[in-house]
């Protein structure tokens, strides 16, 4: 019988900071079985917002995820819109513009916080680095459009809290050109490098028959041929009056789900330009007093993919429920068959590539530990992973001619 | 044919109720016993995305609500079963047909305490181990 190695990874992610618990099962180098275990950050959100306010709700829901802190209440100011007639109803175009600048501001931050820890799980500290430090002035803009640099608390049913200051869009607009020769920079080093091709192509796949099985969403789908994106698809904000595309990749790999990250920063700094632009004057509110009973359904794409909300008023100033379905919870679950048959030393990047998170998605297990199995930690693992990255690099560089 | 059609003709008297809320959010109703049928058809057969399923706790009973999303048209169906027996709600599995419904019956499962039959692995997903058991946090009391 071969040996059989648990591998866990958690509660605790190394990478992360956030708490899953993913026990691999490792054969020799082969990954023979995974057990996801997630609830470690269950806090009853559903159930608390039962018990607020509508206007209460949006600064509840925001707190689900320090990094989609604009999606979710978005998702659900658009499901109690829903309930007042649709968004477009309801929401002046101003509000609606502010709206759609927020949500793409926030896609850039996120990606560029994954283009990060992605780097570091590889062995790629510098771009780890550089990712963080051109994620640095995002934050700024943040903090300049809605005065927060996380929990923006910018959206409310029926418009925006904050307007955007006539002299805040030319400083907005200057930041976003010196964004782009960084992400220029991103792309030449994660497209053009032999050593990140030969390290993340073919690893983790995740084939298009499987991403439709497990029902994922966003980046995760995209790179694996699933033409789908909520922006396009069930219009919200003034996506479909802008020019913008979108990224579709082939093969299923980190590689793929590296590249249709890395090309959605253009698309996202394309869009703010375009909103900066055709931005009109008017009110940011439509100052909306009472829900009517009823029921609403909210769609945006967060970073990570199609964040639902949906809620049910029964005419009181209460919803009576409210359910939350992040996007994580379709693609963390996803990871069962990425990782499976991959190595040991690709899982960490492997179950990082879906740009988890987990206080979207919420998990506990006892570890098991009889006399063969042998535990590794999660730093263990990240050497692994980078000691794997050096040894390919070495490779290419003694076969380059001398 | 278009999605809409698909779906009336290919449910026919299966459905019980049909409400369009708007352009792009459709509601159906339709008997528990159906439910691993009409998901056949949606999923498999359409081709829609399974995207959520909701699980409330009502006067009448059991509230489910399957979301569907049909991308290209970006309508979006939610197939609404009522289970009547409050004392044992039960249900078909649908996951047996798709392992990306596994987790949200687990944590309907857990949280409003409906049985999915024929599940492959129902255990607790997000509560803790110590939580006791028969305690619904989402039911109404």
């Amino acid at each position: 019988m071969s040996h059989r190695v648990i591998v866990p990874i958690g509660p605790y992610h190394p990478l992360q900071e956030e708490p899953e618990f993913f026990q691999l099962y490792v054969e020799g180098e082969k990954v023979v079985d995974i057990d996801i275990i997630i609830g470690y950050n269950h806090r009853g959100i559903e159930k608390l917002a039962e018990g607020k306010h509508y206007d209460q709700v949006p600064f509840l829901v925001e707190r689900i995820c320090g990094i989609c802190s604009s999606s979710h209440p978005y998702a659900y100011v658009l499901a109690v819109e829903d309930i007042l007639g649709g968004e477009a109803n309801v929401v002046p175009e101003r509000a609606l513009y502010i709206r759609t600048i927020v949500n793409e501001l926030e896609r850039i931050h996120s990606h560029l916080l994954w283009l990060g820890l992605a780097g570091h799980f590889i062995g790629y500290n510098t771009v780890w680095m550089w990712a963080w430090k051109y994620r640095e002035p995002v934050l700024d803009m943040f903090e300049m459009i809605t005065g927060n640099r996380n929990n923006y608390a910018m959206m409310k049913v029926g418009g925006v809290r904050r307007d955007i200051k006539e002299e805040d869009i030319s400083i907005v607009k200057k930041m976003l050109d010196e964004l782009v020769p960084a992400v220029d920079m991103f792309k030449g080093a994660v497209m053009d490098d032999p050593v990140i091709q030969a390290r993340l192509k073919g690893v983790g796949i995740l084939t298009k028959q499987q991403a439709i099985d497990w029902c994922v969403v966003g980046p995760t789908a995209r790179a694996s041929g699933l033409n789908i994106d909520v922006r396009r698809d069930d219009v919200y904000g003034v996506y479909d009056r802008l020019n913008w595309n979108v990224i579709i990749e082939k093969d299923g790999d980190i590689f793929a789900k590296t590249v249709v990250r890395i090309l959605e920063l253009y698309e996202c700094v394309s869009i703010i330009r375009q909103c900066l632009d055709k931005m009109p004057k008017g009110e940011i509110d439509a100052d909306v007093k009472d829900i009517p009973s009823g029921e609403g359904l909210g769609r945006v794409e967060a970073p990570r993919g199609e964040c639902l909300h949906y809620v049910k008023s029964d005419g009181t100033n209460r919803p009576v429920r409210h359910k939350i379905r992040a996007p994580s919870f379709m693609n963390v679950a996803s990871n069962k068959v990425a990782c499976i048959g991959g190595t040991i030393s690709d899982a960490t990047i492997t179950l990082a590539a879906v740009d988890p998170c987990y206080c979207c998605t919420e998990r506990v297990a006892v570890m098991r530990k009889s006399d063969n199995e042998k535990v590794l930690n999660g730093w263990d693992l990240i050497k692994l992973s980078q000691e794997k990255t050096d040894k390919i690099k070495e490779g290419m560089l003694n076969a380059r001619p001398q | 044919m278009n999605i809409k059609e698909g779906i009336r003709e290919g449910l026919g008297s299966k459905i019980l109720d049909w409400k369009e809320h708007s352009a792009r959010r459709i509601y159906f109703l339709i008997d528990q016993k159906d439910i691993v049928e009409v998901t056949k058809l949606l999923f498999k057969e359409l081709g829609l995305r399974f995207s959520i399923a909701t699980g409330t706790d009502t006067p009448e009973g059991f509230e489910m609500l399957y979301h569907f999303s049909h991308d290209n048209t970006g309508q979006f169906y939610s197939v609404r079963v009522l289970i009547k027996n409050k004392e044992k709600p039960e249900i078909d599995s649908i996951a047996p047909l798709f392992p990306g419904a596994e987790w949200i019956e687990r944590e309907i499962w857990e949280l409003v305490g409906i049985n999915f039959k024929g599940h492959p692995n129902l255990k607790r997903l997000l509560l803790a181990d110590d939580w006791p058991e028969g305690d619904y946090p989402l039911r109404q009391k």
